[in-house]
């Protein structure tokens, strides 16, 4: 749906994005994750053909969103960061004018309109004006504007910025049903969004793409094995259950985090395979009392780390 | 075209949805029906070789606020868009550059002549009030507002310039209102016509609007000046859609 081979853009001498390719296939939801400042939004704003590229070619359902910009454009639904909406329009109002600019037919913009008002929770407030809402229900108009034609493809710029946790999650879940029905490019930089919402991840760092796979696949890639540690929970003398567990078969390091009333906490770092079923055996054999084991997962955010680190390495070799 | 009539609807409708154009309205109403009273005053005094359409159309008191309008009228336009950020989102979608020029030039052209509309009603009124001709004839009536049309459609272009080519409301109206005022001054050379040449003088007579009036409110149409209004609308427009454009260009 998205192809993007060798894009480069400049604002003046700085490059914002810097020679990137990717592409993202029909019914994914990918998301473009990186700090501030890493061409997330620029990349966005490019394949919605508002800004030109510098170099590189991007295809947007088959069509070059230069050549062909209002093709490419009649099939995107984009919600640029910030949802810049007219104030003096009342919802209805400002839906009915964007279907109609999008190219919906007269005799259907008021279903959609009404679709669109229904899906996005803003029945309650079709004939307020935009200039009153609040930030949350601004941020649910510009996400009805961007999926009121049905586009096949969905570019949606910090979608959940600046809002509460009670939005954020809302706005999660609708963007989560939404993946069903459409193609979906979402950028962030809040971690946790990106790894609920998105079958992929593309990492970005001052303009280059640095990552890119489903969140398992990028905790493999940085060296990192997924099941980032285990905490076991015990009823056993601290000193016996550190010398049991390291003769498990599996176990890299142990550690005791905590000892009181009779149980002991371990945390432990696995080796080469997965040494939870031997740690279990171990625990009854010794006639102990387990009450947790739990595999802690390598957060996203770590990931993010560990690349954006790279990342900025390499660059650093570049310059030298 | 479908598109071209979405964009001037929304064009006309946010001008009426705010306070704006009623304000505009008011206050020109208020300026230009003291300028009526002032004619027909003037006229009540003593015979004048003057009609009353005539008196109406060549006064300071409309040709300071008939100038003043077109700042006030143009530099949202564009600025507004791009402060807000809402030309992102009209852009995002399959619309043409030149689609949105043409609509938001004719939106302010079709809420200029919704502002003088209301004016007719004073020659109206005179009519049956004292059951005298406001001009010699027809075309005087059709002469005034025609140039006004004119007028309006180089300077609304103009403003429309100014206004795509920066954000600032503010520096857009302060740009327009030097720019008109540059070229409505041009026909106030002909004040100094013992300095200035042959060639200049004719110049600045056949330029100013003020001169143009005078002709058009008595009924004399010059093809001339018909000519030079659409061509420079044209021109204006044109290099509009290329400041809006602009920010495509590939550096």
């Amino acid at each position: 749906m998205i192809s993007v081979q060798r894009l480069t853009k400049r604002y003046g001498q700085t490059e914002a994005v810097k020679n990137i390719s990717f592409s993202v296939n029909k019914g994914e939801v990918v998301g473009f994750l990186g700090p501030n400042g890493a061409g997330k939004s620029t990349t966005m704003r490019i394949l919605c053909g508002y800004l030109p590229a510098d170099a590189g070619e991007v295809r947007v359902a088959g069509f070059d969103v230069f050549g062909d910009s209002v093709k490419a454009r009649s099939r995107i639904g984009y919600m640029p960061e910030n949802v810049p909406l007219y104030p003096e329009m009342r919802v209805y109002e400002y839906l009915s004018y964007r279907a109609a600019l999008k190219g919906v037919r007269a005799r259907q913009t008021e279903e959609k309109v009404e679709d669109a008002l229904l899906l996005c929770g803003l029945s309650g407030v079709r004939r307020k004006l935009i200039g009153t809402l609040s930030k949350g229900y601004r941020q649910r108009v510009g996400l009805a504007d961007a999926l009121i034609n049905e586009p096949d493809i969905l570019i949606l710029d910090e979608p959940t910025i600046g809002l509460d946790p009670g939005q954020i999650r809302e706005v999660r879940e609708l963007i989560r049903g939404l993946a069903t029905r459409h193609t979906i490019l979402i950028s962030s930089h809040i971690l946790s969004e990106v790894e609920m919402t998105c079958s992929r991840v593309l990492i970005l760092d001052k303009g280059r793409i640095v990552a890119s796979g489903t969140p398992a696949e990028l905790g493999e890639r940085a060296g990192l094995p997924l099941t980032g540690s285990l905490r076991v929970e015990l009823k056993a003398p601290p000193a016996e259950a550190l010398e049991v567990l390291r003769g498990v078969n599996g176990t890299g390091s142990v550690q005791i985090v905590r000892s009181d009333g009779g149980w002991t906490e371990l945390e432990i770092v696995p080796g080469e395979q997965d040494p939870r079923e031997e740690l279990f055996r171990a625990v009854v054999a010794q006639g102990w009392t387990l009450r947790e084991l739990a595999s802690r997962r390598l957060s996203l955010e770590e990931i993010f780390a560990s690349f954006v680190k790279t990342g900025g390495n390499t660059s650093g070799e570049e310059k030298s | 075209m479908r598109m071209l009539w979405n964009l001037w609807k929304r064009e006309v409708a946010s001008a009426f949805q705010t306070p704006m154009a009623w304000v505009i309205l008011f206050f020109l109403l208020l300026v230009t029906g003291f300028n009526f009273y002032a004619g027909v005053t003037m006229l009540n005094h003593g015979p004048s070789e003057v009609t009353v359409v005539e008196s109406f159309f060549n006064t300071v008191f409309f040709w300071f606020p008939f100038l003043l309008l077109f700042p006030i009228l143009t530099m949202r336009l564009y600025s507004e868009e791009y402060r807000s950020g809402t030309v992102e989102t009209l852009m995002t979608a399959p619309v043409r550059d030149a689609q949105v020029v043409l609509a938001k030039f004719l939106g302010v052209l079709f809420l200029y002549c919704v502002l003088w509309l209301p004016t007719a009603l004073y020659f109206v009124i005179f009519q049956i009030y004292t059951r005298h001709e406001a001009a010699g004839a027809a075309g005087a009536y059709a002469g005034s507002y025609l140039l006004l049309l004119l007028i309006g459609m180089f300077f609304l272009s103009l403003g429309g310039l100014c206004s795509s080519t920066t954000r600032h409301q503010m520096t857009a109206a302060v740009m327009t209102l030097a720019a008109v005022a540059l070229f409505f001054m041009t026909g106030l050379l002909s004040f100094l016509s013992g300095h200035v040449g042959p060639f200049m003088q004719t110049l600045s007579v056949t330029a100013s609007p003020i001169e143009q009036m005078t002709q058009f409110s008595r009924g004399i149409i010059d093809t001339r000046t018909i000519v030079w209004y659409l061509v420079m609308t044209a021109l204006c427009l044109f290099l509009t859609l290329h400041a809006f454009q602009s920010r495509r260009w590939k550096k």
